[in-house]
């Protein structure tokens, strides 16, 4: 089907719960004025991303009220938005929920961590063991947060699973400032239609903006029709409620003209990796 | 091709995003610099006229008797060119009245105590009008440690300290820092004549290339080596960061509890905001 998806594009505040709530149910209110079909919000758009020790302040269970309302929401749109899990023992996680029809469809806990640079994300939070498309109104959907993405495996993965939809939740710091744009902003362009491209699917990315400790996030949500093509663009810096629309034609005329998938050997992927995996481990 | 060649464009939009981000939401509205006539804090000067409007922002001249004249009418040619508030408050009496009883003093003790007196008095403005004290460091001061530790090292904010001195002048021609400002000799103005390359014993365009190579891409010794910097400077300028990596750093704390302050006691700067 046709859909219409709002890159709610926000700048949270650093550990405040209940003001991002208040700002993302404002931003989705919107979002359903407009007629959109999806709403997705950033990485962590509900608690702010150097969170450091704040992480266990801030975790919410799948049972917290603040989801509670964010489920009630999802009855007038499909809602996708990051924040920090805790589960029932103790263990914290960078979450992205998938909230569809008043209830919790699905949950995708980050599995790539970075910790490298100006990342520590391992220091504090746990690390997702899956990666499973999903069923939706729209057809089936992969989610991934930020790094994720920049595993070629996760996205590959979920197309295999089915999904035609990928959505990117990010928290992405902007930096490299000795070419014509951003280079971070043309890492990520890059990085979403070439796996749109690859795949042929489409890709959602929904970055945050707003600074903190001086970091800035540079925005620039979008979406990549599956031809590679960006079809709607938020501007960089700035929050911004930009709404795009996915044709199924395109995802149709692609999967025709770039049969890629249907060619794809998954067995002589999995016994290629299994050779691999028995040689590594030897 | 030196990637110290920046886009000044885009660097501009993020510093003023930042200035009026990182400043409105702590709730304040205003700033407050110490402008010295040199080009750093001109740049800055001009840069939170632009994120904060004018009219928000307070320069403070604060000219010592040995001061080059000249200092302070670059500084007021700054004020006016990018319209903030302005005033001049001299340190001469305060750093005299400290140094009548230590006559001795060295030209280091005398600098550092000019560039503390100067802090005081910019985080007294601070108070005075619920301004925050911007900073004024550049990259290559802040790395080689060319600077006075709680004195100008000091601020709430410092929008250029991810800049080389190179990048500096660069960013400055962009947001229209008055060209004799540009093109004068960077100076700490300690005493008459003193210029910043004379005493460091190079220039800044022969750090920065250095800098930028050894800390942004890593390189090692034998690769500047062998990219034609000469052993002898790559390793003093090594020293230099090294020995003076305490100043870029809060004072350390024994540990003896569990939970100690900066090392497992860890939360942004900006918590709550």
């Amino acid at each position: 089907m046709d859909f219409s998806v709002a890159l709610l594009q926000i700048k949270p505040k650093l550990g405040r719960i209940q003001d991002n709530l208040e700002l993302i149910t404002a931003q989705v209110e919107q979002a359903i004025a407009c007629k959109a079909d999806l709403a997705v919000l950033p990485e962590l758009a509900l608690t702010g991303y150097f969170l450091k020790d704040l992480v266990p302040e801030v975790a919410l269970t799948l049972d917290s009220p603040e989801l509670a309302h964010l489920a009630r929401l999802s009855q007038q749109i499909s809602l996708a938005v990051g924040f920090v899990e805790v589960t029932p023992d103790y263990q914290f996680y960078n979450s992205a929920a998938w909230f569809e029809g008043g209830q919790l469809r699905h949950l995708h806990r980050k599995v790539y961590l970075p910790t490298y640079g100006l990342f520590d994300e391992q220091r504090y939070l746990g690390r997702g063991d899956r990666f499973r498309a999903f069923d939706t109104r729209f057809g089936r959907i992969g989610l991934l947060v930020c790094e994720d993405m920049w595993h070629l495996s996760a996205p590959y993965l979920l197309a295999m699973d089915g999904a035609t939809t990928l959505v990117c939740l990010s928290s992405s710091p902007g930096r490299g400032m000795d070419t014509d744009e951003l280079g971070t902003a043309t890492a990520w362009r890059t990085l979403t239609s070439s796996t749109a491209r690859f795949l042929t699917c489409r890709v959602v990315y929904v970055n945050r903006v707003g600074y903190e400790d001086g970091v800035g996030f540079w925005g620039g949500s979008h979406l990549v029709s599956p031809s590679g093509a960006i079809s709607a663009a938020a501007p960089e810096f700035e929050p911004s409620l930009t709404i795009g629309r996915f044709h199924d034609a395109d995802l149709r005329r692609e999967r025709i003209n770039a049969p890629l998938l249907r060619d794809e050997r998954l067995n002589l992927t999995l016994r290629e990796l299994s050779r691999i995996e028995q040689e590594r481990s030897r | 091709m030196s990637s110290l060649i920046i886009n000044t464009s885009l660097v501009r939009r993020i510093l003023i995003g930042f200035l009026q981000d990182e400043i409105w939401k702590v709730g304040a509205k205003k700033a407050v610099l110490g402008l010295s006539g040199g080009i750093d804090s001109a740049l800055v000067c001009h840069l939170a006229a632009e994120a904060l409007g004018p009219e928000n922002v307070s320069a403070i001249c604060m000219p010592y008797k040995t001061s080059n004249p000249e200092s302070e009418a670059h500084a007021r040619l700054v004020a006016e060119a990018s319209g903030v508030q302005y005033c001049v408050i001299p340190i001469t009496s305060m750093v005299d009245a400290y140094f009548d009883q230590f006559p001795d003093a060295n030209a280091m003790r005398r600098g550092n105590k000019m560039a503390r007196e100067r802090m005081t008095i910019l985080f007294d403005h601070s108070a005075l009008n619920g301004a925050l004290v911007l900073g004024t460091s550049n990259k290559t001061e802040l790395l080689l440690g060319y600077g006075t530790l709680y004195g100008d090292m000091a601020s709430a904010l410092n929008p250029i300290g991810d800049l080389y001195k190179s990048q500096v002048w660069q960013l400055s021609a962009e947001v229209g820092v008055p060209q004799p400002v540009i093109d004068k000799q960077p100076s700490a103005d300690l005493w008459a004549g003193q210029t910043d390359e004379e005493e460091l014993g190079f220039t800044y365009r022969e750090v920065d290339e250095l800098l930028y190579r050894m800390v942004d891409q890593r390189a090692t010794t034998d690769e500047l080596v062998a990219t034609g910097f000469a052993r002898e400077f790559v390793d003093t300028v090594y020293a230099k960061v090294q020995n003076s990596h305490f100043k870029r750093r809060l004072p350390v704390i024994a540990k003896v509890s569990g939970r100690t302050i900066d090392r497992d006691f860890r939360y942004s700067r900006d918590w709550g905001k």
